[in-house]
């Protein structure tokens, strides 16, 4: 039984760890927050990129770090802690990660080297309206090598160079590779709830698209990469869910009320218990996650899945709760919780809300136990 | 990161499993809670005494105690391979788990060659005497008091919930030999034998019906003074190296869980139920939350680190999760599940039955409130909360 990460991949955390609370603080977080022109911050994302992250799960054929998926998910936990207003998410864990799992060759050699480099980020554009995505409601279409709709919202969707788009095709539904730098795309950022991180609506009007794995098998293959994503998304929540219990401990042990300190009270030291077991869950679930994903095991669906919902459970609890622990400061623009409960929900819904993870989780514990 | 054993680890699991295959048969589906049959205690001494002999009784221990001087780890494997089997285990898991390493850890020389060998070839067992009806959470404020007299204490009170003090032979005996300095400090623990004059057992008739409990009354009963364990005034300490040991000592599955109610949902037909979907989701999510946590427990055990009061987690999870579940299950039988009559209640009533038992469970060896103040406290560093009674004698304040 070795159930945890290797002394390398510790050392990798740490390392990240010092170099993100060093590169990429709140202030940085907050050069994105307060200034609607800014979709990223671009000082902290070429230092990441110089860092060499994008390529730590890219292989060094393709001019990546060719680390592997437990170092992935060790940065992403670490992003998560930091609320890295960067697209590293959308690049690393969908972009490049589908392209492993399904591209050609040719589209492998062409991409991923520029994924690793920064030259080349990635993003993928699902949504339409409300509700979850299907092949029966979208009407993004996909005709003969061309692409026609408009995608919103698309999650790093303005600084992206590349998309991957999930589209009508024939009966079906495909997923196409499109260079945003084309007459056929035209794009503007949408506001979100989660303004450290841009997003943008997309509009196709004739796009030259190519296909990404076989026609007409989009949604399977969206399953897949999404998948791979969930566990990599549940490491970053587990990074914010883990800071907001910090950050709500430390203010409990500073704040007085009544004569002493609010932390004292068991109405707070239940509270940050819940969260600490919601947590506890939560880092098990991913770690699980992270093993079936770096082996390729075939309990990733299940995995996956059970992943993501703790990790979405207790980021939200942890998010919630850490502001309800500030009492009224927690309310301020100034104070840095609001961030977090907005950064929990964007990693909540982003490729699937957790009532869609509950379903897909019990149809794959379904299918094992019949 | 892999689950698998490490060689060493292999050799010994599949030592264990030979054993057990050799003497016991395996555990029947459904058979989740064994024990109220009436030769459960025979069956208990007789597979005790079979594993002592064969060298898997009490693992950790060292030799000359009679155990095996092994690792936590092959007690976690023993643990986890005895499982499998229908091992009636219940009697010593206390005794041996808590009771005895208090008595080898205060106890005299004398002490050890009289008791350890006998318990741990399953010819005596023993029950902890903690708990009082205005003591529980707060046991330090217990009120069985000792008076010195000669070279014998005379025992008074009455303690609750003591498991197993009808069949048990001996028990650990905290009590207030000194109300006059603060409560942790005037207590004394002793070894006291169960059988004697003066020792009244009365089983508790408990909410679930059942009487697993019992209540132990002392009157004038009287303890030589070479059977305490260590000095007056000590008791708390000695009480905390055995509620120690109970964090390693317990475990293992209290009842059905999200599979149970999930086959339940398919064979009634409510299985595409979209709400009882979603629950299902979380019950997995929680089921695998505490069995992935206890794998990290065991990769830091196996690396020689200590398991700390984070473990306090498990209980929480597990006690809740059997709650949620068992009420889930009996509405979905609707007004049908009311029904225990094993005959007629799906699944043999193993929801009712443990709907009845996870109120206790979440009560029993430490509350939740306790256990969320034991990771506040003791995990995230949180201060204590008021405790008007620290600087006050014990008769202060009774």
């Amino acid at each position: 039984m070795n159930f945890d990460f290797s002394d390398d991949q510790k050392f990798l955390r740490d390392e990240a760890r010092k170099f993100l609370e060093a590169q990429c603080t709140m202030a940085h977080v907050r050069e994105v927050l307060d200034d609607d022109s800014k979709s990223h911050n671009e000082g902290v994302w070429q230092k990441i990129v110089d860092m060499g992250w994008l390529g730590a799960a890219i292989p060094e054929e393709y001019g990546g770090l060719g680390l592997g998926m437990l170092e992935l998910c060790v940065i992403a936990e670490e992003l998560g802690r930091t609320l890295a207003p960067v697209p590293f998410g959308s690049s690393a864990y969908f972009f490049a990660e589908a392209l492993k799992l399904a591209g050609s060759e040719e589209q492998k050699q062409a991409l991923l080297p520029k994924v690793a480099d920064g030259s080349v980020i990635g993003c993928i554009a699902v949504s339409e309206g409300p509700g979850e995505t299907s092949a029966g409601n979208i009407a993004t279409r996909l005709n003969g090598g061309t692409l026609s709709g408009k995608k919103i919202p698309v999650t790093d969707g303005d600084i992206a160079t590349h998309a991957i788009v999930l589209a009508k095709d024939g009966s079906g539904a495909s997923l196409v590779i499109v260079d945003l730098d084309q007459s056929g795309v035209s794009r503007k950022p949408v506001k979100t709830l989660e303004p450290t991180r841009s997003h943008a609506v997309i509009s196709f009007d004739g796009a030259a698209a190519e296909l990404l794995g076989e026609a007409g098998n989009g949604m399977p293959l969206l399953d897949q990469i999404n998948d791979r994503a969930a566990v990599l998304l549940a490491f970053e929540q587990l990074g914010g869910a883990s800071r907001c219990l910090e950050m709500a401990n430390a203010y409990a042990k500073e704040r007085q009320a009544f004569g002493r300190a609010i932390g004292g009270y068991q109405a707070i030291k239940h509270k940050l218990a819940d969260m600490y077991v919601k947590n506890e869950v939560a880092r098990s679930n991913a770690y699980y996650g992270a093993w079936a994903l770096s082996s390729n095991a075939s309990e990733l669906p299940e995995a996956a899945a059970a992943a993501r919902v703790a990790a979405s459970e207790a980021f939200w609890y942890a998010s919630k709760e850490n502001i309800q622990t500030h009492g009224g400061m927690g309310f301020t623009w100034e104070v840095d919780c609001h961030l977090f409960y907005r950064r929990a929900k964007l990693l909540a819904v982003q490729a699937g809300s957790p009532a869609v993870w509950k379903e897909k989780l019990v149809s794959a514990l379904e299918a094992k136990n019949d | 990161m892999d689950f698998n054993d490490t060689p060493e680890e292999a050799e010994f699991r599949a030592e264990a499993r030979a054993f057990l295959s050799q003497h016991l048969k395996p555990k029947t589906p459904g058979a989740l809670r064994s024990g109220g049959r009436e030769d459960f205690l025979a069956r208990a001494k007789a597979w005790q005494k079979t594993k002592a002999q064969g060298g898997f009784a009490q693992i950790t221990w060292p030799k000359e105690m009679g155990g095996r001087g092994g690792t936590v780890m092959q007690q976690v494997i023993w643990g986890q391979e005895e499982a499998k089997f229908d091992a009636p285990t219940g009697p010593f898991a206390i005794g041996l788990g808590m009771c005895v390493p208090t008595v080898i850890a205060f106890g005299s020389d004398e002490h050890k060659k009289r008791y350890v060998e006998k318990a741990l070839m399953g010819e005596e067992v023993w029950c902890q005497l903690f708990s009082e009806p205005a003591a529980g959470s707060d046991v330090a404020g217990l009120k069985t008091k000792a008076v010195k007299d000669g070279d014998e204490w005379v025992i008074n009170g009455q303690k609750v919930w003591t498991s197993g003090a009808h069949y048990s032979d001996y028990g650990i005996l905290l009590v207030r030999t000194d109300p006059n300095v603060p409560k942790h400090k005037g207590l004394t623990m002793f070894i006291v034998d169960m059988k004697q004059q003066g020792v009244d057992v009365r089983p508790i008739h408990q909410a679930s019906g059942g009487s697993e409990f019992n209540e132990v009354y002392f009157t004038d009963v009287r303890i030589p003074d070479s059977d305490r364990l260590g000095d007056p005034g000590m008791g708390w300490k000695v009480a905390l190296v055995t509620l120690m040991n109970e964090r390693l000592a317990v475990g293992g599955s209290p009842g059905p869980d999200w599979k149970e109610i999930m086959d339940y949902a398919r064979s009634a037909g409510t299985l595409s139920n979209q709400a009882f979907r979603a629950k299902l989701a979380d019950w997995y999510v929680a089921a695998q939350g505490y069995k992935l946590t206890k794998f990290r427990t065991q990769t830091a055990l196996s690396r020689g680190e200590t398991p700390g009061p984070e473990n306090a987690i498990g209980k929480i999870i597990n006690a809740n999760h059997l709650q949620d579940i068992c009420n889930s299950a009996i509405e979905m039988q609707d007004h049908y599940g009311l029904i225990v009559d094993k005959d007629e209640a799906p699944s043999d009533a193993i929801f009712q039955e443990s709907f009845m038992w996870a109120p206790g469970l979440r009560i029993a060896g430490g509350t939740d409130e306790i256990l969320k103040n034991i990771i506040a406290e003791r995990v995230l560093g949180l201060p204590q909360d008021v405790r008007v009674d620290k600087d006050k004698t014990f008769a202060e304040m009774n």
